[in-house]
C-alpha cells in the first residue's frame, strides 16, 4: 500500500469521492477546469482538517460544499475584477442547496470524466496525469512523486491539459454511443499506460511511491462497473490482474529482474489469477477477440502453468497469430517470435525477427537485441548471444533491464 | 551543502565493464545499492541517476532559425558521464569520503566531486 | 521519458566566461532564467543545476585504508560539466528542440553562443512488462 505523506486511513475514501464531487461541481458550474481545481483544494482541505475534526457525517457533501465555496469565491473575484454583473453572479448569490446538487448527480459522471481526461487532443503523459487527478482522486504531489518530477511541473502539466480540453469545447456530458465506441480505445490505452508505469524499482526514490498498478486496476474496475457489457474493458482488467499476479515473483532480493521462466510461482497471487481468468472466460464466451482479451488470454496461459516447463506454448503461439491479425506491430512480432521459437525451435524465432530489422520503429530498440540474444543462446551460439545481450544492455534506458542483460552476457562469457 | 559526484568513462572502459564476470557485476551492483541505502539512511542522499550509454548521446546546436542540428559525436577516447550522485553534506571532506567509497566499489575509478553553484550571494 | 541536457566546457572556456563583460553575463543570466521558466511553464522541467568552477573540482579515489585521496589531476583537454537540465518529454525530438534552444544562450558579445549541448536519456528504474 502507498505510504502517503499524510498517512491517513481515509485517503481511500477521498479517492473514491473525488470524481463524484468533481462531476457534481463541474455539472453545476459548467466549468470542468475550474471545478477540478476547486475539488483539488477541497481534497487538500480534507487532508488537513479531517485528522483533527474527524470524518464528517456526509463526507461527500462536505467536499461538495467546500468546492462550491471555492468556485463561488473565484467567480466573485473575477466579477469584482471585471466589475460587472453576470448571470453566473446571480446564480452564485443563490447558491443551490446541497440537496439540489446531490440530486443532480449522475452515476455516469465518472465515465464522463474519464472520456474528458483521455481526450484525443492530449499527449499520453498529460492524459495520464489528468486522469489520475480528476478520476483517480490523487493529489498533484502524489502524481508528481509517482513520476519523479517536481510537483510544480506536474501541476503545470495538468493545468495545460485542462486548457487544451477547454479549448476543444468538450461539453460535460457522456459522448453518444457512437462517439463512445471511437473514444473508448483512448481511455483504455491511458489506463493501460498507468498500469505499465507501475513497475518501478525504488533506487533513487526514497519516498515510497504510489502504487500506480493498483490505481490502474482500481480505475479499470470502476470503468467496468460503468460499462458492464463492454468486453474490451473486461479484457483490460483481466490482463492487468493476470500480469499483476506475478508481481511478487518478478524482482529478486536485490531488485534484480527475474524472467518469467525463472520465477518462483508459489509467489504468484492466485486470487488475482482466478479473477482474471473468470473475467476473461466470460468475455471470450461472448465471442469477443479484441486486443486486450487476446493479451489477457496469453497471460492466462502463462499463469495457468504450474511450472515453466508446463506452459502451453502451442496455444500461446496460436494466440499471437490471432493477435497479429487484430493488432500487428513490432512488439507483437517480438513476442510472437519467442513463442514460435518455443514451439518450432529458436531458428524459426530468429527468422521471424529478421523482418523487424527493416522496421524503423524497432530496429534499434533494445528488446530486439535482447530477444535475439536469448534465441542465439538457445541455439548454443554463445558468441552471438553475448554480442546481442551487450548491445541490448547499451541500448536500454532501464537500469534493472540493463543489469539483467549485462549479467546474462557475463554468465555466458564465463561458461 | 550539495555536491555532485560524477562517474565518467571512455568507451574502452565501458566495454571492459561489459565484459566483467557475472559475479563481479552482481557484486558491484550490490555494493552500489548498499551505498545508496546508507546514504538514504544517513539523510545525505539527494539523487542518483544513470545515463544511457554514449551510443545514445547526441550533441545539439541551435541553428540561426532555432532548428536543432544533431551530431552523433564522440571520438573513441573521449570521456562520458556515466552517472552521478547528488549528496547533501556538511562539508567537502564528507563528499570526498562518499566519493572514495564509490570509487573503491568501482575498481578505483576516479570520481569527480563538484559543488553546486547556489543562488545565494555568498558561497559557503 | 527523461533526458539530461549538459553544457560542458574546458578550463579555458570557464576562464573565458569569467572575463565576459557585465552586460554579457547579465544577458546570459536573463536567458537562463527565461529558459528555465519556459521549461516549467510547458510542464517538462525536472531539475537544473549549475556546477562550481573546475578549479574547485576534485578527483577522488580510495586509498589503501579506505580514506579518500584527492590529489588527482585533470588533463588539460578535459571537458568539465558546467551545468545541466533534466527534462521529461514525449520524444527525443522534443528533447533536441529544447537543447537547441538552450544552445542559443547569448555568449561573449551578446550573440547566441551556439554551444553544443549534450543530450542523453536518463536511465529509469522502470522495468518493462514486455506486454
Amino acid at each position: 500500500m502507498a505510504n502517503h505523506p499524510y498517512d491517513v486511513p481515509f485517503e481511500h475514501l477521498l479517492r473514491e469521492l473525488a470524481p463524484q464531487v468533481l462531476g457534481a461541481v463541474a455539472r453545476r458550474f459548467r466549468d470542468f477546469s475550474s471545478a477540478e481545481d476547486a475539488v483539488q483544494e477541497a481534497m487538500i482541505a480534507a487532508f488537513t482538517q479531517w485528522p483533527q475534526e474527524g470524518i464528517p457525517e456526509n463526507p461527500r457533501g462536505w467536499m461538495i460544499q467546500v468546492a462550491c465555496r471555492r468556485m463561488a469565491d473565484q467567480v466573485r473575484s473575477e466579477i469584482a475584477r471585471r466589475e460587472r454583473e453576470t448571470a453566473v453572479a446571480a446564480e452564485t448569490e443563490n447558491l443551490a442547496s446541497l440537496l439540489e446538487i446531490e440530486a443532480d448527480m449522475d452515476p455516469d459522471d465518472t465515465l464522463i470524466l474519464l472520456f474528458m481526461c483521455c481526450h484525443p487532443a492530449l499527449t499520453p503523459a498529460s492524459a495520464i496525469a489528468l486522469t489520475l487527478r480528476a478520476v483517480g482522486g490523487l493529489t498533484t504531489a502524489e502524481i508528481a512523486n509517482a513520476f519523479l518530477v517536481p510537483e510544480a511541473t506536474m501541476a503545470q502539466r495538468i493545468s495545460r491539459a485542462k486548457q487544451t480540453i477547454k479549448a476543444s469545447g468538450t461539453p460535460f456530458r457522456l459522448p453518444s454511443p457512437h462517439e463512445r465506441a471511437g473514444r473508448l480505445p483512448a481511455v483504455l490505452h491511458v489506463l493501460y499506460l498507468i498500469f505499465s508505469e507501475g513497475y518501478v524499482s525504488s533506487i533513487g526514490s526514497h519516498l515510497q511511491r504510489l502504487d500506480l498498478a493498483r490505481e490502474a486496476i482500481r480505475l479499470t474496475r470502476s470503468t467496468k462497473t460503468l460499462l458492464p457489457e463492454n468486453d474490451e474493458v473486461a479484457g483490460l482488467l483481466a490482463l492487468m490482474l493476470l500480469t499483476d499476479a506475478r508481481r511478487a515473483a518478478r524482482t529478486g532480493r536485490d531488485e534484480e529482474l527475474i524472467p518469467l521462466d525463472k520465477q518462483d510461482r508459489s509467489l504468484w497471487d492466485h486470487v488475482e489469477i482466478s479473477e482474471g481468468i473468470e473475467l476473461l472466460t466470460a468475455a471470450l464466451a461472448r465471442g469477443s477477440v479484441g486486443l486486450y482479451q487476446l493479451q489477457a488470454a496469453i497471460a492466462a496461459v502463462h499463469d495457468e502453468a504450474e511450472r515453466a516447463e508446463d506452459t502451453d506454448w502451442p496455444q500461446i503461439l496460436a494466440l499471437y497469430e490471432l493477435l497479429n491479425r487484430v493488432s500487428s506491430g513490432p512488439m507483437v512480432t517480438l513476442n510472437h517470435a519467442i513463442a514460435a521459437a518455443m514451439v518450432h525451435g529458436p531458428a524459426k524465432g530468429l527468422e521471424l525477427l529478421r523482418a523487424l530489422d527493416s522496421d524503423p520503429r524497432i530496429a534499434s530498440h533494445y528488446r530486439l537485441d535482447a530477444v535475439r540474444a536469448h534465441l542465439f543462446e538457445k541455439m548454443g551460439h554463445h558468441e552471438a548471444a553475448i554480442k546481442h545481450y551487450r548491445i541490448a544492455a547499451a541500448r536500454t534506458t532501464s537500469i534493472p533491464e540493463r543489469n539483467y542483460l549485462m549479467t546474462q552476457a557475463a554468465r555466458l562469457a564465463s561458461d | 551543502m550539495k555536491y555532485i559526484l560524477l562517474m565518467s568513462g571512455a568507451r574502452a572502459g565501458v566495454e571492459a565493464y561489459h565484459a566483467w564476470s557475472k559475479q563481479d557485476i552482481e557484486a558491484h551492483m550490490a555494493v552500489l545499492q548498499r551505498i545508496n541505502k546508507d546514504l538514504i539512511e544517513s539523510g545525505e542522499f539527494v539523487a542518483t541517476q544513470g545515463l544511457a550509454e554514449p551510443k545514445e548521446a547526441k550533441v545539439v546546436r541551435g541553428e540561426k532559425n532555432g532548428v536543432p542540428v544533431t551530431d552523433g559525436i564522440f571520438p573513441e577516447s573521449k570521456e562520458f558521464l556515466l552517472g552521478y550522485w547528488i549528496v547533501d553534506v556538511p562539508d567537502a571532506e564528507r563528499a570526498y569520503a562518499i566519493a572514495g567509497r564509490i570509487s573503491a566499489a568501482s575498481v578505483n575509478m576516479p570520481i569527480e566531486v563538484r559543488q553546486f553553484a547556489t543562488h545565494e550571494a555568498k558561497s559557503r | 521519458m527523461k533526458y539530461i541536457l549538459m553544457m560542458n566546457g574546458k578550463k579555458s572556456d570557464f576562464e573565458g566566461y569569467a572575463r565576459w563583460s557585465k552586460e554579457d553575463l547579465q544577458a546570459n543570466v536573463v536567458f537562463m532564467r527565461t529558459f528555465s521558466k519556459e521549461l516549467k511553464d510547458s510542464g517538462v522541467f525536472v531539475s537544473t543545476e549549475g556546477l562550481g568552477w573546475p578549479s574547485e573540482a576534485k578527483l577522488v579515489r580510495a586509498g589503501k585504508d579506505g580514506e579518500p585521496i584527492t590529489d588527482g589531476v585533470f588533463p588539460e583537454s578535459k571537458e568539465f560539466l558546467a551545468g545541466y537540465w533534466i527534462i521529461d518529454v514525449e520524444s527525443p525530438e522534443q528533447a533536441y528542440k529544447i537543447a537547441a534552444r538552450a544552445s542559443q544562450a547569448p555568449g561573449a558579445g551578446g550573440t547566441p553562443a551556439n554551444m553544443p549541448i549534450e543530450v542523453r536519456p536518463v536511465l529509469s528504474g522502470h522495468a518493462d512488462l514486455g506486454l
